[in-house]
């Protein structure tokens, strides 16, 4: 049986030494001939299983970086297909553009747990794991929900569920007068159409164009900072911000209401919603609504819960001990240079096991900060998504498939091919915006005929 | 006191589209059929539209005569106008459809039954289904007489514990006045099967001769008519042609409706069928649809020998004196006279996702049922379900495998698919957008798709499966022929391009290429390609249409490739979704409901995820490994 080839990075997603980027497939060999030029000039398709070569990974003319290249040919590999293994810098930048190439190539990004899915279903893996590679697929799926949840609140969820509105207004136009010729018309639709369509695809450009900055997803642990006024919310941030550990980007209102900021701390990428910048002397509570404040904090991997030492514990603190309740916190003990009213022991109380005393005005404790979030994360207990960065390839993918498939739209436009064309592939694209924000199309041409257009006998 | 008993090898309760079809099919395949009906003269009625086919349900009835079915032979004897709709749109979308002379239609099928070996049509209304260890051993009818039988089809249309109704006046009865069945659905539910109720309705009909069609627009059929059959030629079925009439409703007709709408049945609550959003009652118009400033209205003709008229366009269950007050603010219907009320009907009918895709029950083995029973709505759907029912029927009697179609092969196979797969809360219609292989399943080579099929199930003749074998042939000869025609940028070349609006060559053209422009088509070309055979004209039309649309039709069967993958794999019938580890609770009881047959079919029910179709793949490989 014919597979398609599928891609993916198989290392955590964290700027290490290296990265794995692994195809598998029946076209993998032919994929690496398009994205990988050997120091030895040799074929790919030619070497020998279980071999490593040297040499560059190109997307098109551009050079992306050097690497080493593994051939491991089917069926005396993982998947018992054809694998192969691009070792490069593990940049996290360097791995996507890799992936992406590959992509381009022909691979499509795999599914959450894909590899291991097609080594059992090939047989590779014995039947006691097979219980587990269910599991895993379904966990991951249940993550790569999760985070298509979160891409949903944004603008590009708006942006993506407006232009799916607006072809499968036009698709369920030219099937009403396809289905009921004799009371609608679709003559000279085409070319109102064609204008529709290169708006959307303007639209979609512009998406793909500005995805690298990371905006159709941003990754790394969200991380949201909590406290009641005058904590030293806004401090802490100023401090984790002022040590400068690449800001990688500022984007106020592209994915939601609230400021974002990014910081790495030994590799880990930290998106920290300044919530203390919208409200600096406000009551959390008060301000943003109870409702907003937990929206905020559900959608976190990790809470910064600023305390302030100098003043007892209030009924504020009650309240947000139980907003995030569940959740992985570190409470900070700010203000560690002032004579201290709240002790440690009074926040293991409240049940909060990881606790760091830090100063935000002398700029103190940032290192045992640092080194709890990296113990943390490396024990698991805060974790963020690798297929985040998958999902975020497979979301470039699906606008470009959308964009090609639009564009066999103008094509037949074009070419003057009757209306009842221009459907499928409209059809396609908005398929393929679909994946992003996890919607199929099943009933909803025929309920946007019904409700749109007047049919019937 | 004795009671009647017979034995046959299969019952059909009920003798409309469905029941007509499965009887015939049962029959020709040699097995002893009895057909029951309410009344032997409404075998294959008409109760609503005097039309069969319309856009993809045209589809539907070339496809059951491909594979050998009666609706597409009885539509040519009996039509009164005939038209190819969209003919101006890509072949996909052709869609015939043909006026019928309602009576005659009846009739001429009540004859075909009539005729038929091993059929024998019965007046009776069954009110019990027998069942023996989830087996069903036959029926029991209101006199109380038993038929024994292996196969037992449900085709009961809009009969079970039917109901009409305008207005506030509610008539116990089937459609047109007929008996209703009344007992039927209790022994059904008793059975475990469980039940739905649905609504849909009808225009009023009215006396042409009350009609000033100088106040309309005359519809006339198509010069030249293209038969349903596969079997008939032009010439064969050529006839005067019956003209339609359209008008349109105006702000007064809204108006009425407006002023009128609370004393709509559906407002008192006196429906609590649910109705087809496709099949809107001119009142459900008006209100859905506001800002529309007029709607068409179709006057159509019932029969040759009868001046009743179908008012297209406006069905409707409001009362008498509204009904009058509104078709008289119509144009050239100011005088009107109204012959048979409109109406709105509600009846039993089933959640179809009880049955395999084979169309027979789960639960009862040898239990089909087909057609508004299964809750789809309209002539063709039901026909092309009966058929379906009828072959399933023979093969389980005749202990060979059933014949499925999926969704890459017919319409049949995506209006069955959907029913048994999706659970439909309205009546089904077929649509074309619902087909996802559309390019690949037009009206105009159901017979290259099918044919084959129905000769294998026992339908199709030797003489017409050799009429096939020869025009296949014939196509890929021609195709094959034109990949080496070349034509030169000469003098006569140029004139034909110009004369028919195309730009002149500059260099020497593929014909294949010519043939795509889209000004241009294969006939057009002949006088340039001298060496062209002559070739019937469906030949002709084939080749033409794979030629121009080549690019798009081999898209399609790539996809095709694909979706067959997971058609292949199937799941075995005691699955037991309870042991499938990580499945999401949604996707368990729904796939424990549905119980599909192939992974494809599971991945299409709403609420089962790509992930839970991936658990599923490596649940069944466990199991294979295991066994």
């Amino acid at each position: 049986m014919k597979t398609d080839t599928i891609a993916a990075i198989a290392t955590p997603m964290t700027n290490s030494s290296i990265g794995i980027i692994r195809i598998s497939g029946d076209d993998s060999l032919e994929i690496i001939e398009k994205v990988f030029k050997a120091k030895k000039k040799k074929s790919m398709k030619e070497v020998p299983s279980y071999t490593a070569h040297y040499g560059y990974a190109y997307d098109g003319d551009k050079m992306l970086d050097e690497c080493i290249v593994l051939v491991m040919k089917g069926p005396h590999s993982y998947t018992t297909e054809d694998v192969v293994e691009i070792n490069c810098h593990g940049g996290t930048m360097v791995m996507k553009k890799i992936l992406e190439a590959v992509v381009k190539a022909g691979a499509r990004p795999a599914e959450p747990g894909e590899f291991t899915k097609r080594a059992f279903l090939n047989g590779r893996i014995d039947l006691s794991e097979a219980e587990a590679v269910m599991d895993l697929i379904h966990s991951k799926n249940e993550f790569a929900l999760k985070s298509s949840l979160k891409q949903l609140q944004g603008v590009l969820g708006d942006k993506i569920v407006s232009i799916r509105k607006k072809i499968i207004h036009s698709v369920a136009f030219i099937e009403s007068a396809l289905d009921d010729p004799e009371h609608y018309s679709i003559d000279g639709f085409a070319d109102e159409l064609k204008e529709q369509i290169l708006e959307i695809m303007k639209e979609l450009k512009y998406f793909l164009d500005h995805a690298d900055n990371g905006r159709i997803l941003k990754e790394g642990i969200q991380t949201v900072i909590v406290g009641k006024p005058n904590a030293g919310k806004s401090s802490l941030l100023n401090m984790l911000l002022g040590e400068d550990r690449a800001i990688v980007t500022d984007i106020a209102g592209t994915t939601r209401d609230a400021l974002e900021e990014s910081i790495q701390i030994n590799g880990i990428t930290l998106n920290i919603i300044d919530t203390a910048g919208i409200r600096e002397t406000d009551d959390l509570v008060e301000r943003m609504g109870v409702d907003r404040a937990k929206k905020l904090l559900k959608r976190a991997d990790l809470i910064l819960y600023v305390v302030d030492t100098s003043v007892p514990l209030t009924s504020e603190d009650t309240q947000i001990s139980v907003l995030i309740h569940g959740k992985q916190t570190i409470a900070l003990m700010n203000k560690s240079d002032l004579e201290p009213v709240v002790k440690a022991q009074d926040l293991k109380d409240k049940g909060f096991e990881n606790i760091v005393e830090i100063s935000a005005k002398e700029k103190k404790g940032l290192d045992a900060l640092y080194d709890k979030i990296n113990t943390m994360f490396f024990r698991g207990e805060v974790t963020f998504n690798d297929e985040i960065y998958i999902t975020n390839v497979r979301h470039k993918n699906a606008v470009s498939n959308a964009l090609d498939s639009l564009n066999l739209v103008l094509n037949s436009i074009e070419k003057g091919m009757p209306e009842d064309f221009f459907s499928i592939d409209l059809l396609d694209a908005y398929e393929q915006l679909g994946f992003i924000i996890g919607e199929s199309v099943s009933e909803d041409l025929v309920n946007e005929i019904f409700s749109e257009f007047c049919m019937g006998k | 006191m004795r009671n009647l008993e017979e034995t046959y090898d299969v019952v059909v309760v009920g003798a409309g589209h469905a029941g007509c079809e499965a009887a015939l099919a049962c029959a020709r395949l040699g097995l002893e059929t009895i057909c029951f009906t309410v009344s032997m003269d409404s075998i294959a009625l008409m109760p609503c539209n005097p039309n069969i086919g319309g856009s993809s349900k045209g589809h539907l009835v070339r496809e059951v005569d491909a594979l050998g079915g009666e609706m597409g032979k009885n539509i040519d004897k009996t039509y009164l106008q005939s038209k190819m709709l969209n003919r101006s749109k890509g072949p996909a979308v052709h869609s015939l459809r043909a006026q019928a002379d309602k009576k005659m239609y009846s009739m001429e099928m009540t004859k075909v039954m009539e005729n038929t070996d091993h059929l024998t049509v019965r007046q009776g209304e069954v009110t019990d289904i027998l069942v023996e260890d989830k087996k069903i051993t036959g029926v029991k009818t209101y006199s109380g007489a038993v038929y024994h039988a292996r196969a037992v089809i449900l085709t009961t249309g809009t009969y079970l514990k039917a109901r009409c109704i305008y207005g506030d006046v509610t008539n116990e009865t089937g459609p047109n006045g007929l008996q209703a069945a009344n007992y039927l659905t209790e022994s059904l539910k008793a059975n475990g099967i469980s039940m739905r109720r649905f609504k849909t309705g009808t225009p009023a009909r009215i006396d042409r001769n009350t009609i000033d069609f100088d106040k309309m627009e005359e519809q006339f059929g198509d010069q030249k008519i293209v038969p349903f059959s596969f079997t008939n030629k032009e010439e064969d079925i050529r006839r005067d042609q019956i003209s339609c009439w359209l008008t349109y409703t105006t702000e007064e007709t809204h108006q009425i409706i407006r002023e009128n709408i609370d004393r709509s049945p559906l407002f008192s609550g006196a429906i609590e069928g649910t109705g087809p959003r496709y099949c809107p009652s001119i009142e459900d118009k008006i209100v859905k649809f506001p800002d529309k400033p007029r709607h068409q209205v179709f006057i159509e003709p019932e029969g040759e020998y009868t001046s009743e008229m179908y008012v297209g366009g406006m069905s409707s269950s409001l009362p008498e004196d509204v009904q009058y007050a509104m078709y008289h603010s119509v144009p050239g219907l100011e005088n009107a006279k109204i012959i048979r009320n409109a109406y709105a009907i509600e009846y039993d009918c089933i959640d179809a996702t009880q049955l395999k895709p084979s169309l027979e029950f789960k639960a009862i083995q040898g239990l089909f049922s087909a057609g508004q029973f299964n809750g789809s709505s309209g002539y063709e759907e039901a026909a092309a379900q009966g058929l379906m029912a009828g072959i399933n029927a023979a093969r389980m009697i005749q202990e060979k495998d059933p014949i499925i179609l999926d969704r890459s092969q017919a319409y049949i196979g995506v209006l069955i698919d959907d029913l048994v797969t999706k659970e439909t809360f309205e009546p089904y219609r077929m649509m074309t957008s619902r087909a996802e292989y559309r390019l690949l399943l037009r009206q105009d080579n159901a017979d290259l798709r099918l044919t084959k099929i129905g000769h294998e199930a026992g339908l199709i003749d030797d003489e017409r499966y050799e009429h096939l074998l020869k025009k296949e042939k014939q196509i890929e000869e021609e195709e094959k022929r034109l990949d080496h025609v070349n034509i030169g940028a000469g003098k006569e070349v140029q004139s034909l391009l110009e004369s028919l609006g195309s730009t002149a060559l500059k260099s020497g053209a593929s014909i294949k290429e010519l043939i795509r422009r889209p000004e241009l088509n294969y006939m057009a070309l002949a006088p340039i390609d001298p060496e062209r055979p002559a070739l019937p004209e469906d030949v002709q039309e084939q080749v033409n249409i794979n030629i121009k649309y080549e690019g798009y039709i081999r898209r399609q069967m790539s996809q095709v490739k694909q979706f067959k993958k997971m058609e292949k794999k199937r799941i075995p019938e005691d699955i037991d979704y309870e042991d499938v580890g990580s499945l999401r609770i949604e996707a368990r009881q729904k796939l424990s409901k549905i119980r599909p047959a192939s992974i494809g079919q599971a991945s299409r029910i709403s609420g089962v995820s790509p992930a839970d179709i991936s658990v599923l793949l490596i649940y069944l490989e466990q199991m294979h490994h295991r066994r």
